[in-house]
């Protein structure tokens, strides 16, 4: 990846992450730095190793071998105590793929919200119900749909309703999973709008997994593409997106349909970059 | 669900599942409820209320039917049948209760633990419940009766024992279900504890399931301490228990006089129907409730 010159010390920074599963190699040597405010993109197939890496960058998975260090502080290992465990809550958060089973079926959106403002910090009760009300806004929650149950809600508000949790500590990194795949196109676009906006002002990072290339391209400013769990490119996601070097990259990029769309070139560059990436491998 | 993914805009009604989980029992199901009801009142105020002393006998009026105030008539012993109900209610209803109440916190309990911490804990715990499995739970009564000696204690503590690898077994499922949804990943992310998740979170969700099997187990307890009794391993005679008093009126049934057996026997079916058939309705609709 391009070398930052820049003073700032990344919030999120990873060094020769590593993760196998019994015999299979999940994520093998990922590196990258990413700066305040600035957002990465993960791109690459089904089972190329992306949610792997962002479960080890969130501690639901732990590395085979590496070192994560977010916000100046190492998360390699599993938090050995509960307050580790907040402060690092603090400092990245997660928004999933599926928006049916990312909420509490027992639990409004302002509920949780409230435990979880709750679990961090001691405010009063009329502060974390003007918390949950200015999160509601800035993810577009009406005040009903707020206080619905999970059951009564859509799709997208579900999903607006985990990004609300999500911001509810004001994390320094935000990843995002497929977080808009599961929603359809007019949804997609009104909650990736709510994501630019929160960029924004807030001056949070994002790590962006999707598969959807003209968001990557709207949304970050560095891409990684991953195959099989190997980093196959990464640089500038303007670069990588206009001029792709690697014969896997070049494939990604041609079988998002668009016109003059050819099943069978795809098939061509799918067959040259496998045989790339045994090339590679041996 | 399907449907809601298709029309986002569409504002699901507030919705009163308990209400809609009431009109959805039928008949049978206000029956249930009003026969636990009045087993519950008799266990609470049976004691109080009962219209004569349970042990007080008069032999000259062994197995005399119903006269007067006495409207269950009197068993072999000459005890007035109906207070000997009244009386035994406690022990039974109450009895079957502890057993139910101790499996499915201590089923509850292994269940949750294993589900969560998964791995080599769970993996011992699992097998050990299985050896457990396997001995019935009136065995374990009749050992704990030879070991502590007869009584309703050490029956009810051995039967609860013998209960709780079951109900593990099924919340077990249920736990691990529970523990792989996202939004418990995602409030472990939030750097929620252990016990604040399975206390607040994964627990409430497995919760009708637990009532459910507390009731079917409920059933259960009372039929086998009624069982464990009649074998005199439970309560002892001559207190009055519904279990006791089926033992007790062997003699009567055998010399033509049924109604102390069939009265003592009629209320433990009628309680454990009713019980059972709750249980069985709240596990079905404890599936859709929700989700
Ligand atoms: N807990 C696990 N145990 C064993 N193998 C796993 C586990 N989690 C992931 N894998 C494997 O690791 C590989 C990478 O999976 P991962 O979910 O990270 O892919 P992905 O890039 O997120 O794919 P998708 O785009 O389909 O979400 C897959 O081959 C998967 O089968
Ligand atoms: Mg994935």
């Amino acid at each position: 990846m391009s070398e930052h010159t820049s003073a700032t010390e990344p919030v999120l920074s990873v060094r020769g992450l590593r993760k196998v599963f019994g015999t299979q190699v999940a994520v093998d040597d990922m590196n990258f730095d990413l700066l305040p405010g600035r957002s990465l993109a993960i791109v690459g197939e089904s089972g190329s190793g992306k949610t792997t890496v962002a479960r080890m960058i969130v501690g639901l998975e732990k590395p085979t071998a590496g070192t994560i260090v977010a916000c100046g502080r190492d998360r390699s290992k599993p938090a050995r105590r509960g307050a580790e465990r907040k402060l690092r809550g603090r400092e990245v958060q997660i928004v999933f793929q599926d928006p049916y089973s990312s909420l509490d079926p027992r639990q409004s959106g302002a509920d949780l919200i409230d435990e979880v403002l709750r679990v961090h910090h001691d405010h009063h009760a009329s502060d974390r119900k003007r918390i949950v009300g200015e999160l509601a806004e800035i993810v577009g929650l009406d005040q009903r749909q707020i206080n619905a149950m999970p059951k009564a809600l859509s799709g997208g508000q579900r999903q607006r309703v985990a990004i609300a949790r999500a911001l509810a500590t004001d994390p320094h990194v935000l990843i995002l999973d497929e977080s808009v795949a599961a929603l359809d196109v007019s949804i997609q676009a009104q909650v990736l709008n709510v994501l630019a906006d929160i960029r924004d002002e807030r001056g949070i990072s994002y790590v962006l997994i999707s598969h959807d290339l003209a968001v990557v391209r709207q949304l970050t400013e560095e891409a990684i593409v991953m195959q099989r769990g190997i980093v196959v490119e990464q640089g500038v996601t303007a670069d990588i997106l206009d001029d792709p070097q690697h014969a896997y990259t070049q494939m990604l990029r041609a079988s998002v349909p668009g016109p003059g769309w050819k099943p069978q070139r795809m098939r061509e560059r799918k067959a040259a970059a496998d045989a790339a990436a045994e090339a590679a491998a041996s | 669900m399907s449907t809601e993914i298709l029309d986002p805009v569409a504002e699901a009604e507030e919705s009163a599942p308990s209400r809609r989980r009431l009109s959805r029992i039928g008949v049978i199901g206000w029956v249930s409820i009003a026969i636990i009801a009045l087993a519950l009142l008799l266990a609470i105020f049976g004691p109080i209320l009962r219209p004569f002393d349970p042990n007080l006998s008069d032999l000259s009026f062994a197995n005399v039917g119903p006269f007067g105030s006495h409207l269950l008539g009197f068993d072999g012993q000459g005890r007035d049948v109906l207070s000997r109900i009244m009386e035994g209610a406690r022990t039974t209803v109450l009895g079957a209760g502890f057993v139910a109440l101790i499996a499915v916190a201590i089923g509850t309990t292994l269940a949750i633990a294993t589900a969560w911490f998964g791995g080599k804990f769970d993996a011992s715990v699992s097998a050990g419940l299985d050896v457990l499995f396997a001995f019935p739970g009136i065995l374990l009564a009749v050992v704990a009766a030879a070991v502590f000696g007869p009584s309703l204690l050490s029956a009810g503590l051995a039967l609860a024992i013998a209960y709780s690898p079951y109900v593990a077994r099924v919340l077990r499922g249920a736990a691990l279900k529970e523990r792989a949804m996202t939004y418990i990943a995602a409030l472990e992310v939030q750097g929620f504890g252990a016990w604040r998740l399975c206390v607040r979170h994964l627990l409430p969700n497995i919760s009708s399931l637990i009532v459910a099997q507390g009731t079917i187990l409920f059933g259960f307890a009372m039929v086998d301490l009624a069982a464990i009794s009649f074998l005199g391993l439970g309560v002892q005679s001559p207190q009055a228990d519904w279990g006791v008093m089926v033992s007790e009126g062997k003699t009567s049934l055998l010399q033509g006089y049924p109604i102390v057996s069939l009265t003592a026997v009629l209320c433990i079916v009628a309680v454990v129907a009713a019980v059972s058939f709750l249980g069985e309705r709240l596990d079905a609709s404890s599936k859709d409730v929700l989700r």
